[in-house]
């Protein structure tokens, strides 16, 4: 059981960064995942009412706060309609609807949670993190960072001509990934592998591979198996590295022949 | 028929609907203690010192209980009748705690905040033992799992607790071996089936309190408040006339709320403080502290003669009964009681096996009971048998799968637990089912396989099955039928109602006795003090024994309202009728509304309660029968297999409440659809469960199903309450068979342990 | 601590610990149609409005709803209409989980979708372990008029 002290709900990011500072304190996102643990915390931040639910769309890119939920990526049209509804697409499969509407962007980034879909989705895009305290780092270099009491303020994804599709296999349709793929092609091709079950990665080879030798069937089947090679896999309660390996070589090639 | 076969809303419809305080914690004294048990992290030890002192302290803490408190009376929890098939093996607490979760202290305090704290500060010294936790090698392990001297069987039942044996069983007809020289061909596979997990959505939830008398009253989301009543009797060492069990409302069961969970631990609480108390369970308790079905191995062997006779059947099983030994022989036995009579035209059948026990979770009561774990071994291998014969096994099926008129000698050898008895079978529409399911799944077109793509390939897939309606001799219900002054009636039933609908049915068939609306009964069921005895819900009894109950009553009320209606029209008894509104001259113009009849009855003339009761012991357990058909699309590149199509037709007698009927074989088949392919279990190097929540152990959503179509064929089975059998448990059994058919069919891959995960698929294609 | 929050267009004032989750709080001030399930938001049972919005209470702290505003199955007028629908095809069965499906559901109809498919996507979370969702399925689709 998570037990706290005290609540607090700040108006602005600077309160919250301040209390979080101060206390044995912890980051209220959606919480749907910090709720289960077994922790006593002084302080409770909500960040509910500190005004980062915004979306916000300039001619270059859409800004999104901390606090939005991933179902705004079905319910906004700025957010559903980007990248031709691939992030629509993404996550209308992630979890329930109950759960998207608790569910925030923050809450999701913040953890790099090895399970989430939208991490690996938002991987193969342009996409930079805002922290309150260490400012912007890009999506990439994030996931390799090791952040310590710090706030996400909000996440800025470039508007780009893009071409990017998104692959998952779970057993239930109800369940996490047991791995997932995303693949974008725009000047270049990236590819993003995730729940394997770690946080989700680039695979690095086989986009270079690609972006080297052209993107057609033959060269795809390579970079499949490049992709599954490079990554590093590993067993969990849901399948084995074994069967994520396997399975990652055909959602990439998948996932590759549908941009081609 | 007018009110049976009447699609009518449950009569508990709106006020479930519309989340009206109606289950057990919702109606729980308020001033309830807060009950939470401190559970064992070891899978086998012993307790050599618990120090309580420490928690005692924490405001707010009314009592903490350890076994040093209470009395040693060995029980079984399993909640059957008396007495009971499964060992006594069991104790409100004991020093021993035999898997992770297992009872080791009860605590009781003003609120959920204290209580919590309490369990934190229980000091516990444990002597740790090697723990047995693979079932195939627990007989003869080193560490005996139930070293205690009290506990012992009720009976013969191949109990050996020193070798960790709950319960063993072997039946031979024929000669295995001699019958195995004539056949042409042989085939042999063995199978494994996993502790599936019931997930009813009410977790476990007992209260308990004291009435102005001092007797013990609990409430309790339990399928079987008589077995409760007696079993906390006997637990405590209590007149069964000290207690009262209440079963309100209760949010599913499936067999998981047959057994006993909370209710001792509330009753020890009140007995000790005289305060109220209520146990809420968590999902995590309920996963890792109630019940799992029975994981099994059978290792079958079939054989045919080349003209596609089957001549030989052998099924050897070893079953996981884990710490305790509820239903332990008798969920063993009904993988092959519900399964080998399909096939009764054999010249050999054997069964045999043990149930073992392990520090693993319980194993209990499930829906399908033995009978999904049988079918899953003996459905798979007739499809390997047909297919070496090169046979369609729908016509391998047809060919030899039990008839109408028939019989088994099964029904007599094997009953639950003890011996059976013998039956013809009345109603058996099998034979319809199948040709209906063929066409419906469109088996001629899409038998074995169809390629839809380079990467997906679609196949069908056929099982049969069958299963009980009570069982003969043993189940009793019984109905009390009043009348009322303004002519309605009370119906007072033992039976329970588990959401199934049986309050409604049981009234329905009341309704069709008597001529008037089901409207006209009110129902009122599952209260020790008020109602009479019945079972409870289990082993697909309640249409059928209770239903026959209720017939019985209101054919005698029906009789009574005649003869005293009679009376009071001056006419002999044999000239009078009554319609369900008037009782009326066969021939002639006198008439009298019932309702002025119950007026005067009631408070002018010849007073009297117009009361009736009946009692109903099946003689016989008619078999429901049902074909599934499912069609499964395999990506061959993932393994992950998706279910588009699964048709059920079903011969369950008459359909009292045909809406009902069907959302219960349809219920049925999704959870049998999610033991074969999503329900995983899986447990830690060290026997902690792992798959204890909803994040890990998946049952099926609703877009993991395909489409499900499921059909009754026209029966009636002269036996049963206006034709009709049991529905409960028939539609969970056939899934995994049809399911691993349909697979093999479409990629050639024959999975044989569940569930059959992509995992399974992929790595068996490479 | 205390919490003024809009129950069903009510305005309470609520006395709650800080760490406690919105469904303990609101069954303790008697709104039984929340009923617990899995404990970790899976289930969708406890399903109720936040600010209009269906989420799962046992996975929102109390504290949260402080100034915000909360509807439970009790304050949707359309929740009968719809329960009707499920009891005319037996698909309540244990009813435990129906009225987490009714709060969802009746807020699906707002969003008018127009496709059964649609409609299965956003309820993915509300499990039911009695009835195959057949029967749902059935009474869903006469109550947002799609196809089934």
């Amino acid at each position: 059981m998570l037990s706290f002290k005290s609540y607090i709900k700040p108006k602005n990011i600077k309160e919250a960064y301040d209390l979080l500072q101060n206390n044995n304190a912890e980051i209220i996102g959606g919480a749907t995942f910090l709720r289960l643990s077994n922790r006593k915390v002084d302080l409770a931040i909500d960040l509910i009412d500190a005004g980062l639910d915004y979306i916000k769309d300039t001619e270059e890119n859409v800004e999104i706060g901390s606090m939005v939920t991933i179902s705004e990526f079905e319910e906004n049209p700025i957010l559903s309609n980007l990248f031709n509804g691939y992030l629509k697409n993404v996550a209308e499969t992630i979890l329930s609807f109950q759960m998207r509407n608790i569910i925030t962007i923050g809450g999701t980034l913040y953890p790099k949670y090895g399970f989430s879909d939208l991490i690996t989705a938002l991987l193969v895009l342009n996409t930079d993190i805002y922290l309150y305290h260490s400012g912007k780092i890009s999506l990439e270099e994030y996931l390799k960072t090791k952040v310590h009491k710090d706030i996400l303020e909000k996440i800025v994804i470039k508007k780009e001509k893009l071409k990017a599709t998104f692959h998952y296999i779970r057993n239930s349709e109800y369940d996490f990934s047991i791995l997932n793929v995303a693949v974008s092609k725009g000047k270049k091709v990236k590819i993003a592998v995730g729940a394997r079950p770690g946080v989700a990665t680039l695979a690095y080879k086989a986009m270079e591979y690609l972006n080297k030798n052209g993107l057609n069937e033959n060269n795809i089947k390579e970079a499949a198996k490049i992709a599954a090679e490079e990554i590093v896999f590993a067993d969990d309660i849901k399948t084995s590295k074994e069967y994520r390996k396997v399975v990652c070589e055909a959602l990439v090639r998948r996932a590759l022949l549908e941009v081609m | 028929m007018k009110e049976v076969t009447r699609k009518i809303p449950k009569k508990d419809a709106l006020g479930l609907l519309l989340g009206k305080p109606v289950y057990t914690d919702d109606i729980a004294p308020e001033n309830s203690l807060i009950v939470k048990i401190l559970r064992s992290p070891h899978a086998f030890a012993r307790i050599k010192n618990i120090d309580t002192s420490e928690a005692e302290k924490i405001e707010g803490i009314e009592c903490i209980i350890t076994h040093l408190d209470l009395p040693r009376n060995p029980i079984t929890r399993a909640g059957q009748g008396y007495p009971e098939p499964s060992p006594h093996d069991w104790y409100i607490l004991d020093e021993y705690v035999r898997y992770v979760g297992d009872e080791v202290a009860i605590i009781a305090g003003k609120n959920e905040q204290c209580v919590e704290e309490a369990l934190q500060k229980i000091k516990v010294e444990y002597e740790i033992f090697e723990p047995v936790l693979d079932f195939e090698k627990a007989e003869d392990h080193p560490s005996i799992i139930h070293p205690e001297k009290e506990s012992h069987p009720m009976f013969e039942i191949g109990f050996d607790a020193e070798k960790n044996i709950a319960a063993s069983y072997e039946m031979e007809i024929g000669n295995i071996e001699e019958e195995l020289k004539n056949c042409d061909v042989v085939v042999h596979q063995r199978y494994y089936t996993q502790a599936q997990a019931h997930v009813a959505f009410e977790p476990h939830t007992a209260a308990s309190y004291l009435d102005m008398h001092g007797r013990l009253v609990i409430i309790s989301s339990t399928q079987v408040p008589f077995h409760v009543r007696r079993i906390i009797a006997e637990a405590f060492g209590l007149p069964i006339k000290d207690i009262r069990v209440i079963k309100p409302r209760i949010g599913g069961g499936f067999g998981g709320k047959q057994a006993i969970h909370g209710e001792p631990f509330v009753a020890a609480v009140t007995l000790k403080t005289g305060k109220p108390a209520k146990i809420v369970y968590t999902r995590q308790e309920v996963f890792e502290a109630t019940y799992t079905r029975h994981p099994m191995r059978y290792d079958i062997t079939l054989g045919a003669t080349k003209d596609g006779k089957l001549k030989v059947i052998d099924m050897q099983g070893l079953s996981d009964t884990g710490a305790y030994g509820e239903h332990a022989l008798t969920t063993f036995m009904v993988a092959g009681s519900k399964t080998l009579p399909l096939y009764n035209k054999v010249s050999a059948v054997r069964f045999t096996g043990k149930v073992v026990y392990t520090n693993k979770v319980p194993a209990g009561a499930f829906r399908g009971y033995g009978a999904i774990q049988g079918n899953f071994a003996l459905e798979s291998t007739i499809d390997m048998l047909a297919e070496k014969l090169g046979m369609d096994p729908v016509e391998f099926r047809k060919k030899n799968m039990i008839a109408e008129g028939e019989t088994s000698p099964i029904f007599k050898i094997m009953g639950e637990g003890r011996e059976g008895v013998e039956m013809f079978v009345r109603s058996c529409k099998l034979n319809e089912c199948v040709e209906e399911g063929m066409k419906l799944i469109n088996w001629k077109e899409k038998y074995p396989r169809v390629k839809i793509s380079e990467t997906k390939i679609r196949g069908v897939g056929m099982a049969i099955a069958m299963q009980g309606s009570g069982i003969a001799n043993i189940d009793m219900g019984a109905a009390i039928l009043k009348l009322n002054d303004d002519g309605s009636f009370n119906l007072l039933i033992g039976a329970t109602d588990l959401g199934t609908g049986s309050d409604t049915i049981l009234a329905q068939i009341a309704a069709e006795v008597l001529n008037v609306p089901t409207e006209n009964i009110i129902v009122y069921s599952s209260d020790t003090d008020l109602t009479p005895f019945d079972v409870g819900a289990y082993a697909s009894s309640t249409t059928y024994v209770s239903g026959n109950a209720v017939k019985r009553a209101a054919e005698k009320m029906k009789k009574l309202i005649i003869k005293e209606g009679a009376r009071k029209l001056g006419i002999e008894e044999s000239k009078v009728d009554f319609d369900g509104n008037y009782i009326y001259e066969i021939n002639g113009d006198k008439k009298l509304p019932l309702k002025e009849l119950a007026t005067v009855l009631y408070y002018t003339e010849n007073q009297k309660q117009l009361i009736t009761d009946a009692s109903y012991v099946g003689e016989e357990s008619p078999p429901p029968f049902m074909a599934g058909f499912a069609e499964v699309e395999v990506d061959i590149e993932t393994g992950k297999v998706k279910l588009i199509n699964y048709v059920a037709v079903v011969d369950c007698g008459t359909t009292i409440n045909p809406n009902l009927a069907k959302i219960q074989v349809e219920g049925g088949l999704v959870q049998g659809i999610g033991m074969t392919l999503f329900e995983d279990v899986k447990y830690s190097p060290n026997g902690k469960l792992l798959t204890n929540n909803l994040m890990h152990y998946k049952i099926p959503s609703r877009l993991d199903i395909g489409n499900i179509i499921v059909k009754f064929a026209e029966s009636y089975e002269p036996t049963g309450p206006f034709g009709a059998k049991s529905v409960a448990e028939i539609g969970i059994d056939t899934p995994p068979a049809a399911i691993a058919n349909a697979i093999y069919n479409a990629v050639g891959i024959r999975i044989t342990s569940l569930p059959i995960t992509p995992e399974k698929i992929l790595m068996s294609l490479k | 601590m205390k919490i003024k929050v809009i129950i069903n267009g009510e305005k309470k004032v609520l006395d709650i610990e800080p760490h406690e989750i919105l469904l303990d709080v609101l069954r303790r001030y008697g709104y039984y149609s929340v009923r617990r399930g899995c404990d970790t938001g899976m289930c969708g049972i406890c399903t109720v409005l936040f600010d209009g919005k269906p989420v799962p209470s046992c996975s929102v702290f109390a504290a949260r709803a402080d100034g915000h505003e909360i509807t439970t199955l009790e304050g949707l007028p359309e929740a009968k209409e719809f329960a009707e629908l499920l009891a005319e095809e037996g698909a309540d069965q244990c009813g435990y989980c129906s009225p987490g499906l009714i709060v969802n559901t009746v807020y699906l109809k707002k969003l008018k979708i127009k496709k059964m498919d649609e409609a299965k996507i956003k309820l993915i979370g509300n499990l039911c372990r009695c009835t195959g969702y057949e029967g749902q399925h059935r009474a869903i689709a006469k109550f947002l008029g799609v196809e089934k």
